[in-house]
C-alpha cells in the first residue's frame, strides 16, 4: 500500500502541476481526492491491514491528502492571481483622457468680493446693513453733512430721479439709516454691500457699481482704531504681508478724513506698473464720522465717536483677480465668468 | 490747480526737489498727482548773438557766425530762412543735448563746416502754445535783452517743474500759490516771504474818480478798487508768461496777464476794466433783471435770471459778478487807464450762476469755494504794482473798499484733550499749539486745557473743533497714528435671515451649474414693447431717471427678464452657445407717488435662462435644456430652502413666455415667480433663434414663506413594498391631479408616489396619454401581499372613478 500511496501522489502532484485551468485543477481534486477518487478507494482497503500497520498507513495517506492538498492550494491561488492580471491588463483605460463634464457654476467676482468682505467683517463683529437703491436726497446727501449747493457736490455726478430723489451714488447713505434704525444703542456696528450709481462711463468709471461702507459708533472709537481695524481687513483680503498707510483726503461726512492705501499686490511695495512705481495702492476712503452726521442720525457727538468706511468692490475685485477693465464686469461674457 | 515749482521758490526757500515736495505735500493732504518737467531733454544750449549771414551756393543754406561771449566766433550752418545778422538765437554747441536724445556734433554740411545749431521753438522741446504764432515757424528769435551765454533752459522757464494739485473740496484755499507756499512753509518748518505791494501813486484819489455801490450787499460782501492811469498795453515780460503757463493759462497782454497772476498768487479773482468804457466813471453791483442780456467776453450773448449778480456801470451791465466780464468794457490796445476791481461775491450765488449759464471760469471756480475777505484790497494793490511794472503809468492815489458788513474772524475752542481721544494718539499740547500756531490758527485764548483759536480768512473750510483736530494730525503725520482695535461692549457678527437666503440662493444655483451675471439696473423704456407687456401692466410704469447717460439706460428696470435676454444674445453672438445664467437684484416697481417718504418697491428678483444644452464631452453628449430641467432647477433650489408647501399652475397669459410652456410658482399658496419657455415672437424681438428658458423668482416671497426647519424622519426598520401602477387617461389630465388624488385615496401605509414614466403614441389610442406610478408602501411592520393589494386597489378605483382611468396592460 506504501507504494500505491506513493503512485497516487506522485501522479496527482505531476496531474496538478501540468494543469492549465481551474476546471482542471478541481477535475484532479476530484479525480484523487473526492469520495469516488483514488486515494478514498486505496484506503478503503485499509481494513485488511494488520492492527501495526494501520496508523502508520493512516498516516501516511494523511500526509500524502496534505501534499496533494498544498500544491492544489497552491496551483489553484497561482491561476486565480492569473486571471485576475489578465483581466485587469484587459480593462485598462487611458486615464489621461478628460473626466466627465459635471456642469459647475460660478458666482460674479462682484458677489466673490462681497462674501469674503462680509466673512471677515462678521469675524470682526459687524452686522450687514441694507438700503434703497432709489434714495432721498436727504440720505444720500443732507444727512451726511452735504447740503444742497455744497461744492464737495461735484464729487460725485449724481443721476437724479426728480430734485429729491435720487440714485444712491453711495452706500453711506445707510450711515443715517442705521443709526435711525439703533435708536441710541450701542455699539453699531455694520457693513453695507450694494450697488451705487454716478454718471460717469469710461474705461475707469461705470455708471453702475459696488461698494461696501462700513460704520463703527461707539464710545471712545479713535482714529487709531480705523487704522488697525482697516489693517486687519486688508491683511485679510490680500495677504498677511499687506501693510497699509493712511493720507489725509477730504469726504464731507467725515473729520479727519483720510485715503487708505495698502502696499502694492502685485510688487509687494517695490513699485511695478499696476501701482505706477509707488508701490502703493489707493483702496478706500474712510474718517471719523462728523459730528453732523451723528446727529442726524440721533447720537450726540459728545457721548460717543465712530468711523466709516467705503470700499471700491470693482478696484478690489481688480486687485485680486488681476481684471484689467471695468468693463468686463457688466458685460457678462461667458468666457471672462467661467473664470472664476 | 497747477503751479510752477520755481514760483513757489520764490516766497518760501525749498532744499526739496519737486518730486521730494511732492511727496510730503500730498503726505499732508495736498495732493500733488504729477510732477512734469518743463525741460524735455535740452543741455548746452546757450543765447548767443549772429555776426553775419552769407547764403551757401545752390543751397537753402546760411553760413553764419555766432558768438556766445562777443569774443570768440563760431561759423555755424542754418537752414531756417529766418536767420539774420544781429538776432539772440538759442545755439546749441558741440555736445549740446536736445529732446528725443540729440546730440551736437561738429559736421560737414554739403561741404561746409558747422560747429553747432541754431534752434527752433520746436527743436527744444518747447509747448507750441507758449510761443507767439510769429515764433512758430523758423528759429527763435530772443528778447534783444538777452544776456549772452546765458542757458536757454533758464531764458525760457525749462528749469522749471509743473505740480499738478489733486484739490479736495475743502483745500480751495490751495487755488492760490501764496497759500501753496504757508502750506510748504509748515511742512517744511521755513519762513514764507510774502509779497509787499509797492508803487509810486499820484496824489489823486481814486474814490474822486470812481463811486462803487452795491446794491445787494448780501451777496458782494466787499468790493474794493484801484486804478491806474498812462499804462501801455503789451506783452507780458517772458518771467510773469511762463508762470501763468505754467497754471495752465494762456498768456494776452500785460494787464489781463496781471489780473489772472495775481489771481494765481493770492486766488483772488480781479477783473480790469478799460475806465474810459465805463459810463458815468461809476459801478453798481445789483442783481439782474429777468432776462437781462448781456455780451461777455467770449463774444456769447447770455440771458440772465433775477438770481444773478450783475456788475452795472452808470448804463448797462458790464459783468457777470464772478463768471465773466462784459464786452464792452474789455482792455484793449487803445486802453491807457485801468480800473481794477477786486471782489467777494456770495459762494452760493456764483455757483449757482456758473451752473445755470454753463460758464465755469477759474475766477469762478474760487469764487464758489469761498475766498478770503481779508486780502481782498492787497490783491486789488498787487495787480497795481505789477501793471505799473510791466506798462509803467502812475497809479492813482488811494483806494476803493466797500465793505459794508464787516467779515467777524471765526473762532473755534478746542479741548487739547479731545486731539489724543480722537486719534488715539500722544501728542503734547506744546506741538498742538505750535502746529496751529505755524498754520495762521492764532490762539486768542488758553486756560491750560483748552484754547479758543483764530481760524485765517483763506481756511473758510475749518468751523469745528474736529477741523483742527484734522489739521493736527496731517502736520504731526498720519504714518504716527497708532494701530489698534476697537475695545468695549463686544459685539456678534451675523446675517439676518434673508440675506442668509439669498446667499444661499446664489450658492444653490452656482453649485447647479449656473454662472452669475450682473446687469445694470437701467433699462432701454422700449423692452416694454419688446416684451409686449399688456396696458396698464405695472411693469410698463418703470421709474425715469431725469438726466440719463442716454436712452439706452433711461429707465429703472422693472424686470430681470431684458437683462438676461440681452445676455444670452451677448454670449450667443460670441459664440457661447450653451448658456446657464442667473441675476440676483433688485427691480424697482412704481406704487403710487414717488417721494421721499414713500419710495419705490425695490424687489429682490432671482432671474434665471438658459439656452443650449449642458456641456459635451468626448464620452458624454450634453442634456439639452427644456422646461423640465428648468423646472428641476427651480425645484431644487426650494427643496436646499426645506420649502415644503410648493405648487405649480399652467400660466397662459403672461405675455414673455409660451402659454403651453410655462407656469407660476406657488409657495403657500401665494405667487412666488413664473417661469418657462420664452414666447417665440419675443425670442425674435431679442434676436434669438433659439428656445429659450427663463424664470424669475420673487425673492421676497421665498423669503416671507422661510426656510423649513430640518426635521428627521426615523429610517424604516421593516422592508417597504414598491408597486407600479400605469394608468391611462384623457391628455387634458394634469399629472399633479392625478398625483393628489393618488395620496388622497391612500392611507398612511402609502410611502412615497414617483412618476416614472409619461406615454402617448401608437400603443394606446389617441387624445391619451399614459402615466405610470411607482407606489411605495411602509409601515412598522412587514406588511403582506393581501395590504398592499387592498391599498393598491382602492387607489386605482379612485383614479378609475376621478379620472375615468384604465390599467395599461
Amino acid at each position: 500500500m506504501r507504494d500505491e500511496l506513493k503512485k497516487i501522489k506522485e501522479a496527482a502532484i505531476q496531474a496538478l502541476e501540468e494543469a492549465k485551468s481551474i476546471d482542471y485543477l478541481n477535475e484532479q481534486k476530484v479525480r484523487f481526492l473526492g469520495k469516488k477518487g483514488e486515494l478514498t478507494t486505496i484506503l478503503k482497503g485499509m481494513g485488511k491491514l494488520s492492527a501495526e500497520e494501520r496508523p502508520v498507513i493512516g498516516q501516511l495517506a494523511n500526509e500524502v491528502r496534505d501534499e496533494i492538498n498544498q500544491v492544489l492550494d497552491r496551483k489553484l491561488a497561482e491561476m486565480k492571481a492569473a486571471v485576475q492580471e489578465a483581466k485587469l491588463a484587459s480593462e485598462t483605460l487611458d486615464v489621461t483622457l478628460p473626466g466627465r463634464a459635471l456642469n459647475h457654476g460660478t458666482k460674479h467676482p462682484i458677489t466673490m468680493v462681497i462674501e469674503e468682505a462680509k466673512q471677515i467683517f462678521m469675524g470682526l463683529g459687524f452686522e450687514v446693513a441694507e438700503g434703497p437703491e432709489i434714495e432721498s436726497d436727504y440720505y444720500n446727501f443732507e444727512a451726511l453733512n452735504l447740503p444742497k449747493d455744497h461744492p464737495a457736490r461735484d464729487m460725485q455726478d449724481t443721476f437724479y430721479i426728480n430734485p429729491e430723489i435720487v440714485l444712491r451714488t453711495q452706500t453711506s447713505g445707510v450711515q443715517v439709516h442705521t443709526m435711525e434704525a439703533k435708536e441710541g444703542a450701542l455699539p453699531i456696528k455694520v457693513i453695507c454691500p450694494g450697488k451705487v450709481y454716478r454718471k460717469d462711463d469710461d474705461a475707469t468709471h461705470s455708471p453702475m457699481f459696488h461698494q461696501i461702507e462700513g460704520l463703527l459708533v461707539d464710545k471712545n472709537i479713535r482714529m487709531s482704531d480705523l487704522n488697525g481695524l482697516l489693517l486687519s481687513f486688508c491683511q485679510e483680503m490680500f495677504g498677511k504681508d499687506t501693510r497699509i498707510r493712511l493720507r489725509p483726503s477730504y469726504f464731507p461726512f467725515t473729520e479727519p478724513s483720510v485715503e487708505v492705501d495698502i502696499s502694492c499686490c502685485m510688487c509687494h511695495g517695490e513699485g511695478c506698473r499696476m501701482c505706477s512705481n509707488t508701490g502703493w495702492l489707493e483702496i478706500l476712503g474712510a474718517g471719523m464720522v462728523h459730528p453732523n452726521v451723528l446727529r442726524a442720525g440721533g447720537y450726540d457727538p459728545e457721548q460717543v465717536s465712530g468711523f466709516a468706511f467705503g470700499l471700491g468692490v470693482e478696484r478690489i475685485a481688480m486687485l485680486k483677480y488681476g481684471i484689467n477693465d471695468l468693463r468686463l464686469m457688466y458685460e457678462n461674457d461667458l468666457r471672462f465668468l467661467r473664470q472664476f | 490747480m497747477q503751479v510752477s515749482y520755481n514760483w513757489l521758490k520764490e516766497y518760501v526757500d525749498i532744499d526739496l526737489t519737486a518730486d521730494e515736495l511732492a511727496e510730503v505735500m500730498t503726505r499732508a493732504g495736498v495732493a500733488v498727482e504729477h510732477v512734469i518737467p518743463t525741460n524735455k531733454g535740452v543741455s548746452g544750449v546757450v543765447a548767443a548773438l549772429v555776426l553775419d549771414k552769407t547764403p551757401v551756393p545752390d543751397t537753402h543754406l546760411n553760413l553764419c557766425h555766432v558768438t556766445t561771449d562777443g569774443e570768440n566766433n563760431i561759423q555755424v550752418v542754418c537752414g531756417a530762412a529766418n536767420v539774420d545778422a544781429g538776432q539772440k538765437i538759442p545755439f546749441a554747441m558741440v555736445g549740446a543735448e536736445l529732446p528725443g536724445g540729440l546730440k551736437i556734433k561738429k559736421a560737414k554740411l554739403r561741404g561746409v563746416e558747422s560747429n553747432g545749431m541754431i534752434c527752433s521753438s520746436k527743436e527744444l522741446g518747447i509747448d507750441p502754445e507758449q510761443i507767439p504764432p510769429e515764433q512758430k515757424e523758423g528759429i527763435l528769435v530772443l528778447p534783444e535783452d538777452t544776456v549772452l551765454g546765458t542757458p536757454i533752459t533758464e531764458i525760457m522757464g525749462l528749469d522749471d517743474y509743473i505740480l499738478e494739485l489733486d484739490l479736495t473740496p475743502n483745500r480751495s484755499d490751495c487755488l492760490s500759490v501764496l497759500n501753496i507756499a504757508q502750506e510748504i512753509g509748515v511742512l517744511l518748518g521755513k519762513e514764507v516771504r510774502l509779497p509787499q505791494p509797492e508803487f509810486t501813486a499820484d496824489n489823486d484819489d481814486v474814490n474822486q474818480l470812481m463811486t462803487v455801490e452795491i446794491a445787494a450787499p448780501e451777496l458782494c460782501h466787499r468790493y474794493a478798487g484801484k486804478m491806474i492811469r498812462g499804462v501801455k498795453i503789451q506783452p507780458s515780460p517772458f518771467w510773469l508768461q511762463h508762470r501763468l503757463q505754467c497754471a495752465g493759462m494762456r498768456p494776452i497782454n500785460n494787464i489781463v496777464d496781471v489780473t489772472n497772476y495775481v489771481m494765481m498768487e493770492y486766488g483772488q479773482p480781479l477783473h480790469a476794466f478799460d475806465y474810459h468804457e465805463l459810463a458815468d466813471h461809476k459801478i453798481n453791483v445789483r442783481k439782474a433783471a429777468a432776462d437781462e442780456e448781456i455780451v461777455t467776453l467770449d463774444s456769447q450773448k447770455r440771458t440772465l435770471t433775477d438770481e444773478m449778480l450783475l456788475i452795472c456801470d452808470g448804463a448797462r451791465a458790464v459783468a457777470v459778478a464772478g463768471v465773466m466780464g462784459g464786452e464792452n468794457t474789455e482792455v484793449t490796445n487803445q486802453t491807457t487807464d485801468v480800473f481794477i476791481e477786486s471782489a467777494y461775491f456770495n459762494a452760493t450765488s456764483v455757483r449757482r450762476t456758473s451752473t445755470k449759464l454753463g460758464l465755469r471760469s477759474e475766477a469762478s471756480i474760487r469764487f464758489e469755494k469761498g475766498i478770503n475777505l481779508d486780502t481782498v484790497l492787497t490783491a486789488a494793490e498787487r495787480a497795481a504794482q505789477l501793471m505799473q511794472l510791466t506798462g509803467g503809468g502812475v497809479v492813482v492815489g488811494g483806494a476803493i473798499d466797500n465793505y459794508p458788513t464787516k467779515h467777524e474772524p471765526v473762532t473755534i475752542t478746542l479741548q487739547l484733550a479731545k486731539v489724543n481721544n480722537l486719534l488715539g494718539t500722544d501728542i503734547t499740547d506744546a506741538r498742538i499749539k505750535e502746529i496751529l500756531e505755524s498754520l495762521n490758527f492764532h490762539i486768542l485764548q488758553d486756560n491750560g486745557t483748552a484754547i479758543t483759536v483764530e481760524v485765517p480768512g483763506y481756511r473758510p473750510d475749518c468751523s469745528i473743533p474736529e477741523d483742527l483736530i484734522e489739521e493736527v494730525a496731517r502736520v504731526y503725520g498720519y504714518d504716527a497714528i497708532p494701530q489698534t482695535l476697537p475695545y468695549g461692549a463686544s459685539s456678534r457678527g451675523s446675517l439676518t435671515a434673508a440675506q442668509k437666503i439669498r446667499d444661499n440662493l446664489i450658492q444653490s444655483l452656482a453649485g447647479m451649474g449656473l454662472h452669475e451675471v450682473m446687469n445694470y439696473s437701467f433699462i432701454n423704456k422700449n423692452n416694454d414693447e419688446k416684451l409686449n407687456y399688456p396696458e396698464g401692466d405695472i411693469r410698463r410704469n418703470s421709474i425715469p431717471i431725469m438726466n440719463p447717460l442716454s436712452e439706452e439706460q433711461g429707465h429703472m428696470r422693472t424686470s430681470i427678464v431684458p437683462g438676461l435676454l440681452n445676455t444670452v444674445l451677448f454670449n450667443h453672438n460670441r459664440r457661447n452657445e450653451d448658456v446657464a445664467i442667473f441675476e440676483l437684484g433688485k427691480i424697482f416697481l412704481l406704487e403710487g407717488e414717488l417721494t421721499p417718504q414713500t419710495l419705490a418697491n425695490e424687489k429682490w428678483t432671482l432671474g434665471i435662462a438658459l439656452k443650449g444644452k449642458t456641456t459635451q464631452t468626448w464620452s458624454h453628449s450634453g442634456i439639452a435644456y427644456d422646461f423640465y430641467y428648468l423646472k428641476g432647477i427651480v425645484e431644487e433650489l426650494l427643496a436646499d430652502l426645506k420649502i415644503a408647501d410648493i405648487s405649480f399652475v399652467p400660466c397662459k397669459d403672461n405675455s414673455i413666455y409660451h402659454p403651453g410652456r410655462a407656469a407660476y410658482l406657488y409657495l403657500n399658496g401665494q405667487q412666488a415667480g413664473v417661469f418657462g419657455e420664452i414666447h417665440p415672437a419675443i425670442a425674435d424681438n431679442y434676436g434669438l433663434e433659439d428656445r429659450v428658458y427663463v424664470a424669475e423668482l420673487d425673492v421676497d416671497t421665498i423669503i416671507a414663506v422661510g426656510t423649513g426647519a430640518i426635521q428627521l424622519k426615523p429610517l424604516p426598520k421593516f422592508p417597504a413594498s414598491t408597486r407600479d401602477m400605469a394608468v391611462v387617461v384623457s391628455e387634458a389630465v394634469a399629472a399633479a391631479d392625478l398625483e393628489k388624488a393618488i395620496w388622497a385615496a391612500g392611507s398612511e401605509l402609502l410611502d412615497d408616489v414617483k412618476i416614472f414614466d409619461v406615454y402617448q403614441g401608437g400603443q394606446i389610442a389617441s387624445g391619451s396619454k399614459s402615466i405610470a406610478f411607482a407606489l411605495t408602501f411602509q409601515a412598522d411592520r412587514t406588511l403582506t401581499v393581501e395590504e398592499v393589494n387592498v391599498e393598491y386597489d382602492k387607489i386605482f378605483g379612485a383614479l378609475a372613478q376621478q379620472f375615468n382611468a384604465t390599467m395599461r396592460m
